[in-house]
């Protein structure tokens, strides 16, 4: 079954290259979009865990599949109303390369060898690139560019790590070398410990550059801010959740190896510095995506403290995860809306977005009060509920550096969207209308993100729990 | 102690300009000329000995005790080292220290000699030849330190003694290997050798130790070339040692041993010669501060 | 043998971090690479996994990507200088720096017992931060990628260590790995140079704050 959902989109990938017609090789996208959430759902409500030897599902990676399956088809139903708008640049490459990205996702989320994850993830950067390359102008090549050589060597980084880890098993030396996941963990505590803890480090930061904790995010504002809206929304809320679940792998091994201390510092420590970088490039900043690229930073930062700090804030971070996720959809959709119809992602030319453009523009302010933690959004509640295990574990100044560094991110960030919204209505050249493909999936978003802010459903609950559970500390 | 000084003189003395001759030789081949004969630079340094001298009315004292230095410095040097498998004559603890600066010396008056001549021109080559020695006296160092460390001992008969042999075997040989490398360079920087200079030119702006010698002539150039000469022949025993620290005991083999191997790096250094282009000017401190870092490099490997 | 072709790895290194001329640093990390194919036979024997690794690791480090390389500067209208940020003399001592630090550093972790000998992890790291170094201070784009092609060879060092105990599939995915990287980086190139008709990264700046 698992297998099915990797292999499927690969299918429709090739019979995309087959296809001569534009406008079917767009609508591939949200068959094959839906036919994985379709299996996804089939799989979730099927069983509970799924053990095998290469891949297989867990609590955590039941949560990330969903989101990215979800997030997935809609950028599917927003993309066939975005390649209508762009029918000079072709959907040869885009169609295939977007599903041969789901199909790398799934991967690397359902993998349970460390070796197949790495590829699985590497998989993605490679598929990717070309979505960077989509417009094939200047700056989408020095975008294109940095992104890979960061992500590259990053992995590159990631793989070295890996092979600590199985040093480590060697010198350990009590059990069979293997990378196999459950292997590993059944076995945590004969690792050699300085190999496992150099081995940590290096999957932290080969992992961590993918998905742009500072200061490895610079390919981030680059490769967010030149990529079509819905490509920035899978890099944004997919992919960066497949790299922070490989990372939360690795935090498994560790806490399994009795070194969970350890682990959660260095992920408290980047979180706080990646949500300072946010906040401090996020002031003044004149262009909508990049602003966007950089609160996927600050997000990001926010996941890491919160796995950082444990306890209640564990399941904040879960939680968390899917809010980022699906807000980002709705925001980097709606801003693509925005840059189609005012041919710019700057504020000295975007003015006056809600009246111009009444949904798109009233979905990316509403998506902007939901990404900074206002009521009734869900962010409110995850952000709220890793604060209040941050204070429940005493660590009063780290609470507070969150709290005003959030507050700075806030008013940075609402100068930039507020001066992009409010205003005149004003004349648009390129003739561009709010179309119901182009909403239709934002608005969505946004609304399951309300929804979880005043509702938490109760089998979401439970999956939040058990993912939660994963990562503390067994009896 | 007399007969073992006199032998080792003896040989410095007699051998010195043959591997001149065996790199000129070697460049002929390779330009595909018949070259000058063998035993040429001993035709030369006959030939200048016959000569009468020159002297400039600006100089002074200064300007012929570069030459005399420049002659005994090799001849004292000689002293401190072992010749292949021979003992040192003289040795003390802490002679490489002494060994390096007697070169410094010798250096000090051959400059001295160039600036007194009151010429531009030997004034430049004076900088450039103590600036690139500058560079080059780390390397030298460091490397001696390698071997020192290698040896437990400062003394340069014990560093180049027997037990040379078995640092090869156990887990040195990785610093040896590197130390040969950076020693070889030195040995062309010391020497004024292609790529670092050329002996053979004649154009005083690509000069670097030939100007500073272009105002001596007769007599005078002689013993300076034969100081050069003997100075190629001294540092290349140190490289000759650590390339064959073999040892049969018996003292002709050993010396013959060492003989070949002499002969062996001049064929190099024609090779390297023939080989390579001259570095340009600026290039040259890069490479002397790689080959100082490679030497360092060693130390650690030693040291760890 | 496998400690003797491993300083003659650190020497390349040097030597492609001290090197003024683009050719010279293509072919000292071609060398670099055909010796690390080398290394599997020397470390493990001839078996055929070994075989298989080297003739891989030859094919690939040694031969084809430098080869595509040499087209792709051949090619295109390219300064044949190196272009570095901060001079040679400083780089050359911050990679000496590294290289010392990572022998001091690989000190301090516990080795398997027949690995005590060896030079692989000092190495390893030196090569890899070598890499590194000429990644963040070269100003073109291929010899980024060069840096990154030493980053890889750093790796491969120590996953040789590894090819005896983990499956074959790790190490298939470093070349794999490596493979596709430079052959996605040399479309990129291809690119960069059809648009700005030179590859210095340097042009790359028009995004930032």
């Amino acid at each position: 079954m698992l297998l099915l959902l990797i292999l499927m989109p690969l299918g429709v990938a090739g019979l995309s290259l087959l296809l001569p017609w534009y406008q079917t090789r767009s609508w591939l996208l949200p068959l094959g979009g839906g036919l994985h959430l379709l299996l996804v759902s089939v799989i979730i409500t099927g069983s509970g865990s799924i053990t095998g030897l290469w891949i297989g599902l867990d609590p955590l990676s039941r949560l990330v599949l969903v989101v990215t399956s979800l997030l997935f088809f809609g950028c599917s139903i927003y993309a066939v109303g975005y390649l209508n708008l762009r029918r000079d640049r072709g959907n040869l490459v885009i169609v295939p390369c977007l599903l041969v990205f789901l199909s790398a996702m799934t991967l690397a989320i359902v993998a349970r060898h460390l070796g197949l994850i790495w590829m699985a993830v590497e998989a993605t950067t490679i598929s990717s690139a070309p979505l960077i390359y989509y417009n094939r102008n200047r700056l989408s090549i020095e975008a294109t560019w940095k992104y890979l050589l960061l992500c590259s060597v990053g992995i590159a980084l990631a793989m070295l790590g890996l092979l600590f880890i199985a040093y480590a098993a060697l010198v350990g030396g009590t059990m069979p070398v293997s990378l196999q996941f459950d292997t590993l963990l059944s076995g945590a505590a004969t690792l050699s410990s300085p190999w496992l803890h150099a081995g940590f480090v290096f999957l932290l930061v080969g992992f961590g550059t993918k998905m742009g904790l500072a200061p490895l995010h610079s390919w981030k504002p680059d490769a967010y801010g030149e990529a079509p809206g819905m490509v920035g929304a899978l890099l944004a809320g997919g992919l960066t959740t497949v790299a922070f679940l490989a990372i939360l792998r690795a935090m498994q091994l560790m806490i399994a190896a009795g070194d969970g201390a350890m682990a959660r510092q260095a992920l408290l420590g980047m979180g706080l510095f990646s949500l300072l970088v946010a906040a401090i490039f996020m002031v003044r900043q004149t262009d909508i995506k990049r602003m966007l690229a950089y609160s996927s930073v600050e997000h990001m930062g926010i996941l890491a403290i919160g796995v950082g700090i444990g306890g209640v804030a564990t399941f904040g971070a879960m939680l968390h995860l899917v809010n980022n996720a699906l807000t980002k959809g709705c925001l980097f959709l709606s801003a693509g809306n925005i840059h189609r119809a005012y041919g710019s992602k700057k504020i000295s030319h975007v003015q006056g977005a809600v009246a111009t453009l009444p949904i798109s523009g009233g979905l990316f302010l509403a998506g902007f009060f939901a990404i900074t933690g206002s009521p009734p959004f869900g962010l409110f509640i995850s952000e709220f509920t890793i604060l209040r295990g941050i204070f429940a574990n005493g660590q009063l100044w780290v609470g507070l550096l969150m709290l005003l560094l959030l507050g700075v991110v806030f008013i940075g960030m609402g100068g930039t969207v507020l001066s992009a919204t409010q205003g005149e209505k004003v004349k648009l050249e390129t003739g561009f209308k709010d179309s119901f493909l182009l909403v239709a999936a934002p608005l969505v978003f946004l609304l399951m993100v309300l929804i979880l802010g005043v509702y938490l459903p109760e089998p979401l609950q439970k999956a939040l729990h058990e993912a939660a559970a994963l990562l503390e500390v067994q009896p | 102690m007399i007969g073992r000084i006199t032998l080792q003189l003896a040989l410095l003395l007699i051998f010195a300009p043959l591997p001149l001759g065996v790199i000129n030789k070697t460049k002929a081949l390779f330009a595909g000329r018949v070259g000058p004969p063998l035993l040429q630079p001993y035709y030369d340094l006959a030939r200048l000995w016959r000569k009468g001298f020159v002297i400039s009315r600006t100089t002074t004292w200064v300007f012929l005790a570069g030459p005399v230095v420049g002659l005994v410095v090799p001849l004292l040097a000689a002293l401190l080292l072992p010749f292949g498998g021979l003992t040192a004559p003289i040795s003390f603890t802490g002679d490489l220290i002494l060994f390096v600066y007697l070169f410094g010396l010798s250096r000090f008056f051959t400059a001295a000699a160039a600036l007194d001549t009151g010429s531009s021109f030997e004034g430049m080559g004076a900088a450039r030849e103590v600036t690139f020695s500058c560079l080059a006296e780390p390397t030298l160092l460091f490397s001696l330190l390698v071997l020192a460390s290698g040896a437990k001992s400062l003394n340069l008969g014990a560093l180049f003694g027997p037990q040379l042999a078995g640092q090869w075997q156990n887990g040195n040989s990785a610093s040896l290997g590197l130390i040969f490398v950076a020693l070889f360079v030195v040995l062309l920087v010391e020497n004024s050798r292609i790529p670092f200079d050329d002996p053979n030119t004649h154009l005083e702006l690509t000069m670097v130790h030939e100007v500073m010698v272009l105002d001596h002539s007769g007599p005078a150039l002689g013993m300076i070339l034969y100081g050069a000469a003997m100075k190629l022949m001294v540092l290349s025993a140190m490289l000759v040692r650590i390339a064959v620290p073999a040892q049969t005991g018996s003292l002709l083999f050993d010396l013959l041993i060492f003989l070949a191997g002499l002969l062996m790096l001049a064929v190099l250094i024609g090779i390297v010669e023939s080989t390579m282009a001259r570095l340009q000017l600026p290039r040259i401190p890069q490479v002397l501060v790689g080959t100082t870092l490679l030497s360092i490099f060693a130390l650690i490997l030693v040291l760890r | 043998m496998a400690n003797l072709l491993l300083l003659i790895v650190i020497l390349i290194n040097f030597y492609t971090l001290g090197s003024a001329r683009l050719v010279a640093c293509i072919r000292g990390v071609a060398l670099q690479g055909a010796l690390l194919a080398l290394l599997p036979l020397a470390t493990h024997g001839p078996t055929g996994h070994a075989l298989f690794l080297g003739a891989g690791a030859l094919l690939l480090k040694g031969i084809f990507i430098p080869l595509l390389l040499l087209r792709t500067i051949r090619q295109v209208r390219i300064r044949r200088e190196v272009e570095p940020f901060i001079g040679f003399v400083p780089t050359l001592i911050l990679g000496f720096l590294v290289t010392a630090g990572a022998f001091i550093f690989a000190d301090f972790l516990p080795l398997a017992y027949e690995h005590h000998e060896g030079l692989y992890v000092p190495t390893s790291l030196a090569t890899m931060f070598s890499g590194f170094l000429i990644l963040i201070t070269r100003r073109k784009a291929i010899t980024q990628v060069l840096g990154y092609l030493m980053l890889e060879n750093g790796i491969f060092i120590f996953g040789i260590l590894l090819s005896a105990a983990i499956p074959l599939m790790v190490e298939a995915g470093i070349l794999l790995d490596l493979l596709v990287g430079v052959f996605v980086m040399g479309i990129i190139l291809n690119q960069i140079n059809r648009e700005f008709s030179s590859l210095n990264t340097d042009r790359l700046t028009a995004l930032k704050e």
